[in-house]
């Protein structure tokens, strides 16, 4: 039985009951319990199964390291998975479910794969599942997915919400123990920025709980000073609920605060996301305990003996009314006493070291406890539950001496300092000897940007064991004096690996090193056997420390078991990689802020709310919201989209361009620059005139395109595709600043100072002169021109410029001032028939018309000849991007596949991206490819498909039909035909 | 121009601190040479105030101008006097290689107002506001997006983003301004 005793409990407020329920079984604990306390409060030892063979499982620990005891949290959209209940505070109506388990919690069909044990040692999946190869795919891969993983998803929406935080500071000491207290306190002394941050929501860490006495005083009592001290200092910043999740380069520390997790629904964020600059970092993290690998020792009642006195000490549970202590060191002996201090019966402490004196050792024989020297476990007894132990002779092979009545065992294998944080970042480890332990090599820590240490590790963390030893190493290395306590000599531990040393097969089967992953002794042993002689290797053929914990409890162990299986040194098989998060974090603090409406920037139009209102059907466009089509009551998007066409030749179309980009390039030589980024000839551009130009790159492949505006004698202004404006933005200030940083050019992006409308069909002129204020007339603005004026009461600039092949007006306002244009040229157009087009219906207008489309027409293989461009490249330059490269043997090839417009026999629409097949295979038996559809759309306007394609020696082969094979068998044949479909005088836009 | 609005037209939430649209501003941009006199006569004429240093931002009854680059100013005049400002700047400049570009409408401006107005911006910019100097302008990013902003008086920050953003930064700035969230008491 574990139960809640009637008195004590440091952290807990009794006049405070909460209430929870368990796998729908109501229970209640206080303020201040951790679930775990709570759950085992309520004698509820038994809180889920293992991962791969079912067994029941209970609490081993009492924080970060417990391994077993996840569950689900919550319900509905706050439901969570995996959640560890040592680290969950209670809160009012908490709802927890065990997981990994079928039917029920006490009785799991999965507990099979317990008795068939012996048939999963490590490296089971490997061996089984390679042959027949396609069985993995189709039997067993579905079977072991349908079987494994801890824990349900999660099947609703989110409910809370999560943010970042961006944190400054000198000195961020991670851990509020005494160790953490006491170098913060130091540091804040010297008038550093310090930030302290504690993974819990108590300071002082262990030193509580194990009696210990700083200045003559409890340590309750100096930690509440300290804390009192460490608030008042403008320079300290003290945070709970936060732990150190990572730690990268240069300083830059993760840490992962809890705000609201204990007090779910209250409009907090949950969780926060810390990104810390600091400027040095004290890992004051303490130390984990291990568990001694004995057979049975994974059965629900074996725990750690400091979590044992940490639940007695702390929130008043006793695990167990008769408890046996067993282990390797002095540490746990403080457990003994304080089970005899809350007037619970210790049986036996069971040492396996051969002969045991000390202060501490004494303490508790004078009490009456039974001290077995030179003994071990050979086996617990019992399955869902501890009912006794068998005891042996460490040295021994296992035979039993006695056997001893107990409910509870509180084992303790010697502490490891948490070393993650030194680790992240490249600090290394040294082996110690003495204290069994891997703990940071001063000599070696990780440094910063300036090659200097940027962690130093104190206390427990840097293997200091005693209370004094760790705030005289805090003394030591943060500067000031140590304060005295209450410390006791404690004799040396004795390593014990596997208990009794000399155990058969039959119990190195049942001493689990990893309680998570289900690794036992005898799983590492047979990975060494079968060569696995790196611990890395090893750690993946039989997963320890693969689990969510991360191997916190079995790493040391696991590695010291592969070290004397393959008679070497354990520093010199040394430690797998420590690797960021310490303990899981949310993925809701990963994502941050960026959810819902924020989850992207979505860049909008100032006309984008008038889209929206007026049955806009949106498209992405790189980070732009753009309007595909505007859709009436019923109508489809394809019927939509037909209409806009349709209109808009033969009336008028309103296109909403102000996405395209827009860059000014201005100076004495930005007409020589502009010649070197465009194929054609920039610098000869009359002021007020507007010309169209192609960008390539230095391989030759046509990057960009758009129309180039002459402003005045040195200014430029580029028009370029609307997702390429910050690109080729960046790509003009590269060039200038690197290369040709001599040049006088500067250039601006100034693609979101205007709103731009495209007012296109043979209705345009009527209304531009209906809004009025500008001459738009053929003479007063020829094709291919720009004026500037006042249109319809907004400072205007009118391109005549046609991407549609109609009479076009283009007319860019400030963006402040784009929504009235907007609106007043609707309402102008309303009698000459105006009606807004998309995206789509610009498009297929184009394509109508033969032009290209950056992203359809190329894709960064194809040069602009490829597409008959060679009108928009200048043969007179000396150079431009791109030149060079276009006159290499491949680029110059008439073998190159050409731009050509497709007609299919029977009028129907060219699925996109087919290819057109030729004679003959290639190497690897495909059929050989002679051309491929960049653009196909159903043309309104002509009644038919229409398409333009690459075609080898296409524009030679005009009235040549050719084979596009599609899905479905289907193969559709086409004709090849010019590229321009529509208009190809250019009658209707010369008007 | 009577047309004119704002990304937002003032839009407005309240928290923990208030976060509010400014409305229109007129914003130039000037690229030349810092430190040619005629240079700095021109700006002291357009923005009333000297040639800012490094990374400084200097203000005067709504006037002032801004350190974007070593090569490049940010004048800020009212929005009413932009265009007049941009000429008066390519009169005064015309000899000189330099760009005037009248970017007003091109951003959206942004007050965060309050005692806590520095933990709005501390979760979205990666600035450490505390050691944010006075006339300190920092071009940094609000969450995923390019960002400006400094100090403009007592407890407010004064935030610019390019204007298709507005809406995304004001819901990150809204968000992150929420009652309960505060960064700490103080």
């Amino acid at each position: 039985m574990s139960t809640r005793l009637p008195k004590g409990g440091r952290l807990i407020d009794r006049t405070k009951p909460l209430n929870f329920t368990f796998n729908g079984r109501r229970m209640q604990g206080y303020q201040g319990d951790t679930l775990a306390s709570a759950l085992l409060g309520a004698d509820q030892m038994l809180l889920g199964r293992s991962f791969k063979y079912h067994r029941p499982r209970g609490l081993v620990a009492s924080g970060a390291e417990e391994p077993n005891a996840l569950v689900g949290l919550g319900t509905g959209s706050r439901f969570e998975p995996n959640q560890r209940v040592t680290t969950t505070e209670l809160f009012e109506g908490a709802s927890a479910a065990s997981q990994n388990h079928w039917p029920s919690l006490e009785f799991d069909v999965g507990a099979i794969n317990n008795t068939f044990g012996r048939f999963l040692p490590g490296g089971f999946y490997y061996k089984t599942f390679m042959f027949p190869r396609f069985a993995w795919k189709h039997v067993f891969e579905p079977v072991i997915r349908q079987s494994a993983g801890l824990g349900k998803v999660p099947q609703d929406r989110d409910a809370d919400r999560y943010e970042y935080a961006y944190g400054f500071a000198d000195l961020v000491v991670v851990g509020g123990g005494v160790a953490g207290l006491a170098a913060a306190l130091q540091a804040g002394k010297e008038g550093k920025r310090v930030l302290l941050i504690e993974q819990t929501a108590h300071w002082g860490g262990r030193a509580p709980v194990d009696g210990v006495e700083i200045d003559g005083r409890p340590a309750e009592d100096w930690v509440k000073a300290t804390v009192e001290a460490l608030g008042k200092m403008a320079n300290v910043t003290l945070r709970t609920r936060t732990m150190a999740s990572g730690l990268y380069d240069h300083g830059y520390l993760l840490a992962y605060e809890r705000i609201g997790d204990h007090t779910p629904g209250d409009g907090r964020p949950r969780h926060r996301l810390w990104r810390i600059r600091a400027g040095h970092v004290v890992t004051a993290t303490g130390a984990i305990e291990r568990p001694l690998s004995f057979a049975g020792n994974d059965i629900p009642g074996v725990m750690l003996a400091g979590a044992v006195r940490d639940y007695v000490v702390n929130w008043a549970v006793s695990p167990g009314d008769r408890t046996v202590v067993v282990t390797n060191n002095d540490d746990a002996y403080r457990t003994a006493l304080a089970l005899t201090e809350a007037g619970l019966i210790v049986a036996a402490v069971v040492d396996a070291r051969a002969s045991v004196t000390g202060a501490l050792p004494d303490a508790v024989r004078a009490k009456g406890i039974r001290v077995l020297e030179g003994r071990g476990i050979a086996k617990v007894k019992g399955t869902k539950r501890v009912t006794g132990v068998s005891i042996c002779a460490q040295a021994g092979e296992g035979a039993e001496i006695e056997e001893i009545d107990c409910d509870a065992i509180a084992m303790s294998g010697g502490w490891s300092p948490v070393v993650h944080l030194w680790s992240h970042c490249g600090g290394k480890l040294i082996w110690d000897d003495a204290r069994a332990m891997f703990r940071p090599d001063a000599a070696k820590p990780p440094t910063g940007d300036d090659g200097m240490s940027m962690v130093t590790a104190v206390g427990s963390a840097n293997g200091a064991l005693t209370a004094d030893e760790v705030l005289a190493d805090v003394a030591k290395q943060m500067g000031g004096k140590a304060a005295k306590t209450n410390s006791v000599a404690e004799a040396a531990l004795e390593p014990v690996w596997i208990m009794p040393q000399g155990a058969g097969p039959q119990l190195k089967m049942k001493m689990w090193l990893d309680y998570q992953n289900d690794v036992k002794v005898s799983d590492v042993q047979l990975a060494a056997r079968e060569g696995y002689h790196s611990v890395e290797h090893t750690k993946r053929y039989t997963t320890l420390g693969m689990a969510t914990d991360q191997g916190k409890l079995s790493n040391i162990n696991g590695l010291a078991v592969l070290s004397d299986a393959l008679s070497q040194a354990i520093p010199q098989t040394g430690t797998t990689t420590f690797r960021p998060p310490y303990t899981p974090i949310s993925m809701g603090a990963i994502a941050g802020e960026a959810r819902g409406d924020i989850f992207q920037p979505l860049r909008k139009t100032p006309m984008d709310e008038w889209h929206g209102a007026n049955g806009a059907y949106f498209e992405p466009v790189g980070l732009w919201r753009r309007t595909y089509c505007y859709q009436r009551p019923g109508e489809g998007v394809h019927e939509a989209v037909n209409r806009e066409i349709l209109n808009a030749r033969e009336k008028v179309g309103m296109l909403d361009a102000s996405t395209l980009g827009k860059l000014i390039v201005k100076g004495p030589d930005a007409g020589r620059f502009l010649d070197m980024l465009y194929t054609g000839v920039m610098s000869t551009l009359p002021v007020g005139k507007c010309r169209y130009g192609l960008m390539c790159n230095e391989n030759g492949f046509l990057s960009d395109d758009g129309v180039v505006v002459r402003l005045s004698e040195d200014t430029w202004l580029c028009h370029t595709t609307s997702g390429g404006a910050d690109r080729i933005h960046g790509w003009m200030e590269d060039w200038l600043q690197c290369e040709w940083w001599d040049w006088k050019v500067y250039t601006a992006n100034v693609t979101e100072e205007y709103a731009q409308i495209a007012v296109a069909g043979p209705n345009a002129r009527k209304v531009l002169e209906k809004l009025g204020g500008m001459d738009v007339s053929a003479e007063g603005l020829p094709a291919m021109e720009w004026r500037e004026g006042v249109l319809g009461g907004c400072r205007a600039r009118v391109y005549r410029i046609s991407f549609s092949g109609e009479l076009s007006y283009e007319i860019a306002v400030p963006a402040s001032e784009g929504l009235a244009l907007w609106k007043a040229l609707i309402a102008a157009g309303e009698e000459f028939g105006v009606m807004p087009y998309g995206t789509e219906a610009m498009h297929i207008m184009r394509a109508e018309k033969g032009f290209i489309m950056i992203g359809d027409e190329t894709d960064g293989t194809v040069i602009p000849q490829d597409l008959n461009l060679n009108w928009a490249i200048s043969k007179k330059k000396a150079d431009y991007l791109g030149k060079r490269a276009q006159e290499r043997s491949h680029m110059a090839s008439p073998d190159r596949w050409k731009l050509v417009g497709l007609e299919t026999l029977d009028g129907s629409v060219l699925p996109d991206g087919v290819y057109a097949v030729a004679d003959g295979v290639n190497a690897n038996g495909q059929r050989n490819v002679q051309g491929r559809v960049t653009s196909t759309y159903y043309s309104p306007t002509l009644k038919k498909g229409i398409a333009m394609g690459l075609v080898k020696h296409g524009p030679d082969r005009m009235g040549e039909v050719i084979d596009f094979p599609a899905d479905g068998g289907k193969v559709f044949k086409a004709k090849i035909v010019d590229q321009v479909f529509y208009d190809k005088e250019g009658a209707k836009q010369n008007v | 121009m009577s047309n004119a609005v704002s990304a937002l037209q003032g839009k407005s939430a309240v928290g923990f601190a208030t976060v509010t649209e400014a409305g229109l501003q007129g914003m130039i941009t000037l690229r030349g040479d810092l430190k040619s006199a005629k240079l700095k006569k021109a700006v002291k004429s357009a923005a009333g105030v000297d040639v800012p240093a490094a990374r400084r931002i200097t203000l005067k009854s709504g006037r002032g101008a801004g350190w974007m680059s070593p090569d490049e100013l940010l004048i800020l005049v009212p929005y009413a006097e932009a265009r007049a400002t941009v000429e008066a700047l390519s009169k005064a400049l015309a000899d000189d290689h330099h760009l005037v570009a009248d970017v007003s409408d091109a951003r959206a401006m942004f007050r965060i107002k309050g005692d806590k107005a520095d933990q709005v911006l501390a979760k979205l910019c990666p600035v450490d506001l505390k050691t944010l100097a006075d006339g300190e302008l920092r071009r940094t990013r609000a969450a995923q997006v390019a960002a400006a902003l400094w100090q403009s008086d007592k407890g407010e920050f004064t935030l610019v983003s390019f204007r298709s953003v507005a809406d995304y930064v004001f819901g990150a700035l809204e968000l992150s301004a929420r009652s309960g969230s505060e960064l700490s008491a103080s």
